[in-house]
């Protein structure tokens, strides 16, 4: 098996936080020593990681709408299951996500986890072992156990390195997971024995008969609706976000709320398209409510951590509704608001976790006047708040207003309603940073507040440059996915229209029949 | 007469019936050199079992094919981790005789004539030696009150139910003609034209089987007799008769009566379905570990009869894969158990756990696997047996067992979650006495096969697609 890049590029990227994680584990001696060389060991292991994964981003062929650096290996021994390995635009930069959000997390627990380090910094990597996997899996089966396994360290991350209600919390999360997943492994079983393959090209081109799809992408939803999460399976996210360390609130908003998105992209939309338009209506109802609903909620929280996840809810609500757009437009902003929404919601719960490391609070009450005592931190607290709420130059904007702009194409108050969420965003985030950073400080014991140290500045550098970049200029992230995603679109729409043409009273308009022109050349 | 099929058996009995006479002719202690030597043995069994040929023996009694080689090697290796398991506890608890292995050695015995039946009589014989040695272990701490209890109740209860299957067997052989399982089949060959005086005895068949492999409901004594029982008999108890039940009941509904599918397919669905129910359930409110793994365990047997009532290839390679990923598990969570042990006495209930995660992280974290993996999670070995269980309902269009099935398994998580909360997320209870080196190599091995089952399926894949092979050509 060779690829671009010679060698099994991605299982390196997968498995290698894994043998860090075995180094770790190893790791013998008095508890300090072990601490300290367990998060160095943690660090190095996380950052060639990334280092590895930025040949993914140079090597890339973006011209491509396939699958790249693929890899495959017999695995399970029967109606060809393999080990596949490979990334598609859609995915490719979510594999960049996760490996660039978790050295920061693990520079961001340095000094705030203390106990059991060794172990948390082992889960850690399993954690990006598991993120990775998903992404890059080609394989119904491997692609489960990767989208699966993730509960596990999530599960110990919240549980142990938690808040007071981290039980509850940690219970809550993984139970309402794993009752969707377990439904959308039925349909994944299903799709297997019909198509007599789990290999996912394979899958992608498989028709399958309309009855069956409505089922299929019921279990499907069922899965990905409370990962993403939608309204009204939400309520275990912000309870989770509230519990969990800083690091774990960072990963779960930047990566685990993508990967029910990603889902959608990947198996909902090209396998099952009829089910998908089909059903379409009833996720803009429910995301449309998601963005209003969650958005006054936030408005309404007194803790900075719920408010921030409540906004998560309203920002993935836009990323669904753009995704079930079906034009290159809403998907293509769904993708870019998820990876912007990844960084700048990963940097928020950062924010958070900067103050509470030095107050141990998180009520919005508490503070107040932080920008008279922590210049840096109100600038860079500031580059975030208006990132998430869309302003132009930030990479939040691109993505809702391309979102806005596939939604109108659809229905005028979808895109309204939609939209609607970055007026509330604007409210409720410039609300929390007025009533944390601005005004006067009152407070006696914030009066000692120190300011950003230089391990908080290199955390956050990054997230600013990327932040920055992406609303400057996009087009530099935007074209690993145009090809994917208009290959997507374009399949998307034949299928539709290849059905309906039995069915159809009138003739598609002109550029519709124009595209399935298009489509049929292609699937010659 | 083609003897030599049986020779592992044959070799069996007469190294039990050795290491008997050893026993009782040698004065000074000599338990653990029992037990090594009848490790010994069935690792000798083993290995005459894989080098055996295969074909029928005996006039049709006795079978050896890809099933029983299958079933055979995953009961001797349960049997061995059993015996290994007994060592440290039994010393300890006072009931280290050299006994405990030979009746082990029986019961294994027992258990491979089982899977090896090709007759209801050779069927009945086998599974009365098991019965009545696992009656002896059940009682086997004879001074524990709990223990007595646990012997009487289950012979009481296991009379009964070999009683239900004599009255089936003597009905299928009255109205079909036929104790031999191809005889039966012939007879069956046409379902219309099947007398319901055979339908009737399949039912009783039914519920024979079923409280050998602990399904609702047949399952009352199961939390009883895995409480009452020393914990090494408990850990088998779990595992290898289990194997052998569920062997041959898949046997015996897929082949003689496998062309009356269509009348007991619904009452193995419904039994399958109260099981994974009250498996999930009822193990919520348990306080006692050892009652909890007995819920657990009838909702595991739930998943499996998923796989029988299938009634097709697929669904007999599920139940095969199913019970190798579910005794190591079992194995290695019972180790787990045995380690449960304060100055000198052993303590079975889940708060007692509280705080292993500091006292001692090696064996919370093989606890950790073996939970996760019973509640199938991936990458742990137990996903993959509930993978090819659902596999085969999906195929074979059991939508309700599938979703029914799924369901119980996140309300089975549940409690899985709890057992690694209390070791993880609690205040330490004071620390565990040290544990013996055997339950350390135990919880090893089976908590490494649980972890990379996933690495290298293949040949337990293919072993299982195998056996399938056998019964539907």
């Amino acid at each position: 098996m060779m690829n671009q890049a010679g060698f099994p590029l991605l299982s390196l990227i997968t498995w290698l936080p894994l043998v860090g994680g075995a180094i770790i584990l190893s790791l013998r001696g008095d508890e300090d020593v072990v601490a300290t060389n367990a998060r160095w060991a943690a660090l190095w292991t996380s950052l060639i990681v990334f280092a590895l994964s930025l040949l993914l981003w140079s090597e890339f062929d973006t011209s491509e709408s396939g699958f790249q650096f693929v890899e495959s290996v017999r695995w399970l021994p029967e109606f060809g299951v393999g080990y596949r390995m490979g990334v598609d635009g859609i995915s490719v930069l979510f594999v960049l996500l996760s490996t660039l959000l978790t050295p920061i997390c693990i520079l961001a627990s340095w000094d705030a986890v203390r106990k059991n380090v060794r172990e948390y910094m082992i889960v850690f990597l399993v954690l990006e072992t598991m993120m990775v996997g998903t992404f890059c899996a080609l394989d119904f089966v491997v692609f489960y156990m990767f989208f699966e396994g993730v509960l596990i360290p999530m599960y110990l991350i919240i549980g142990i390195w938690g808040g007071p209600r981290r039980v509850y919390s940690a219970f809550k999360f993984f139970l309402y997971t794993l009752a969707g997943s377990v439904l959308m492994l039925l349909a994944l079983l299903a799709m297997w024995y019909t198509a007599g393959t789990a290999d996912i090209t394979v899958l992608l081109r498989t028709q399958f008969p309309t009855n069956m799809q409505y089922w299929l992408f019921l279990a499907f939803l069922a899965s990905f609706a409370v990962k993403v999460p939608m309204w009204p399976v939400h309520t275990w996210l912000p309870d989770a976000h509230v519990e969990a360390p800083t690091a774990g609130s960072v990963i779960l908003a930047g990566v685990l709320l993508k990967m029910g998105a990603y889902g959608f992209l990947r198996f909902s939309l090209p396998m099952l398209p009829q089910a998908s338009a089909y059903f379409a209506p009833l996720i803009f109802a429910l995301s449309v409510v998601a963005v209003i609903y969650t958005s006054l909620v936030a408005l309404a929280q007194t803790d900075m951590k719920k408010l921030i996840a409540y906004s998560s809810v309203a920002h993935m609500a836009a990323v669904t509704i753009g995704i079930f757009t079906f034009n290159s437009e809403g998907i293509g902003g769904a993708l870019f608001q998820m990876l912007s929404h990844g960084i700048v919601s990963g940097a928020l719960f950062l924010c958070v976790g900067v103050i509470y490391d030095r107050m141990h609070t998180r009520e919005i009450a508490r503070y107040g006047g932080l920008a008279e005592r922590m210049p840096a931190y109100a600038l860079t607290f500031m580059v975030f708040t208006l990132a998430s709420v869309g302003l132009p130059g930030t990479s939040g904007f691109v993505g809702e207003i391309l979102v806005i702009f596939g939604s109108f194409k659809v229905n005028f108050w979808l895109a309204l309603l939609g939209g609607s969420g970055m007026i509330l965003g604007a409210c409720y985030m410039l609300y929390l940073y007025r009533r944390v950073v601005f005004g006067r400080l009152t407070r006696a014991d914030l009066q000692s507040i120190l300011d950003l140290s230089p391990r908080e500045v290199a955390l956050f550098a990054p997230l600013i440059v990327v932040t920055l970049w992406m609303g400057v200029y996009p087009r530099n992230f935007t074209h690993f996915f145009d090809a994917s995603v208009n290959a997507l679109v374009v399949q998307h729409r034949a299928a539709v229209e290849g059905q309906s043409r039995f069915t159809a009273r009138s003739p598609a308009p002109l550029a519709e029949r124009a595209s399935i022109s298009v489509a049929q050349s292609v699937v010659r | 007469m083609n003897w030599s099929l049986s020779l592992p058996e044959i070799v069996l009995a007469v190294c039990g019936m050795g290491i008997l006479l050893f026993g009782v002719v040698k004065r000074d202690d000599k338990t653990d050199i029992c037990s090594m030597l009848t490790i010994a043995a069935l690792v000798l069994c083993a290995v005459l079992v894989v080098g055996n040929s295969t074909g029928v023996a005996f006039e049709g009694q006795f079978v050896g094919d890809p099933i029983s080689v299958f079933a055979k090697l995953l009961i001797l290796t349960a049997s061995a981790f059993a015996i290994l398991l007994s060592l440290d506890f039994n010393r300890r608890a006072h009931i280290a005789r050299f006994e405990f292995p030979v009746l082990v050695l029986f019961a294994t015995l027992g258990m491979m004539m089982m899977v090896s039946a090709g007759n209801m009589m050779s069927l009945y014989l086998g599974l009365e030696l098991q019965s009545l040695s696992i009656y002896v272990l059940a009682a086997f701490a004879r001074d524990d009150l709990r223990s007595a209890e646990a012997g009487l109740k289950y012979f009481v209860l296991g009379a009964l139910a070999s009683g239900l299957l004599l009255y089936g067997i003597s009905l299928v052989y009255g109205f079909s003609g036929s104790m031999d399982f191809q005889g039966i089949a012939r007879a069956l060959a046409d379902p219309s034209t099947a007398s319901p005086g055979v339908i009737v005895g399949i039912v009783f068949v039914i519920a024979g089987l079923a409280f050998k492999v602990a399904a609702v409901p047949f399952h009352m004594w199961t939390p009883d007799v895995y409480e009452g029982a020393p914990t090494p008999v408990t850990a088998f108890l779990g595992t290898a008769p289990k194997v052998a039940a569920v062997v041959l009941f898949a046997r015996v509904m897929m082949g003689p009566f496998g062309h009356a599918l269509g009348q007991w397919q619904m009452l193995i669905e419904i039994v399958s379905i109260a099981s994974m129910l009250l498996g999930a359930l009822a193990a919520i409110g348990q306080s006692n570990i050892k009652r909890l793994m007995a819920y657990s365990s009838i909702g595991h047997m739930g998943y499996v009869l998923i796989g029988i009532a299938c009634g097709n290839a697929a669904g007999f390679r599920g139940v095969l894969v199913y019970l190798v990923v579910y005794v190591f598990m079992n194995l290695g969570a019972f180790a787990v158990i045995l380690a449960m042990r304060r100055r000198g006495l052993a303590v079975e209930t889940i708060s007692d756990l509280a705080g292993l995660g500091r006292n001692d992280p090696a064996l919370a974290l093989a606890m950790t696997i073996f939970m996760f993996s019973m509640a199938g999670i991936p990458p742990l070995s137990g996903f993959f047996g509930k993978l090819y269980i659902f596999l085969a309902a999906v195929q074979s269009g059991l939508w309700a067992l599938a979703v029914i099935g799924v369901l119980t398994s996140v309300v089975g998580a549940f409690y899985y979650l709890r057992i690694i909360k209390v070791m993880y997320f609690d205040e330490p209870a004071p620390a565990f006495d040290r544990r013996a080196p055997s339950i350390s190599v135990a919880a090893a091995m089976t908590g490494l096969f649980t972890t990379f089952f996933f690495v290298l399926p293949g040949p337990v894949l293919n072993a299982a697609a195998a056996a399938a092979k056998v019964l539907f050509g």
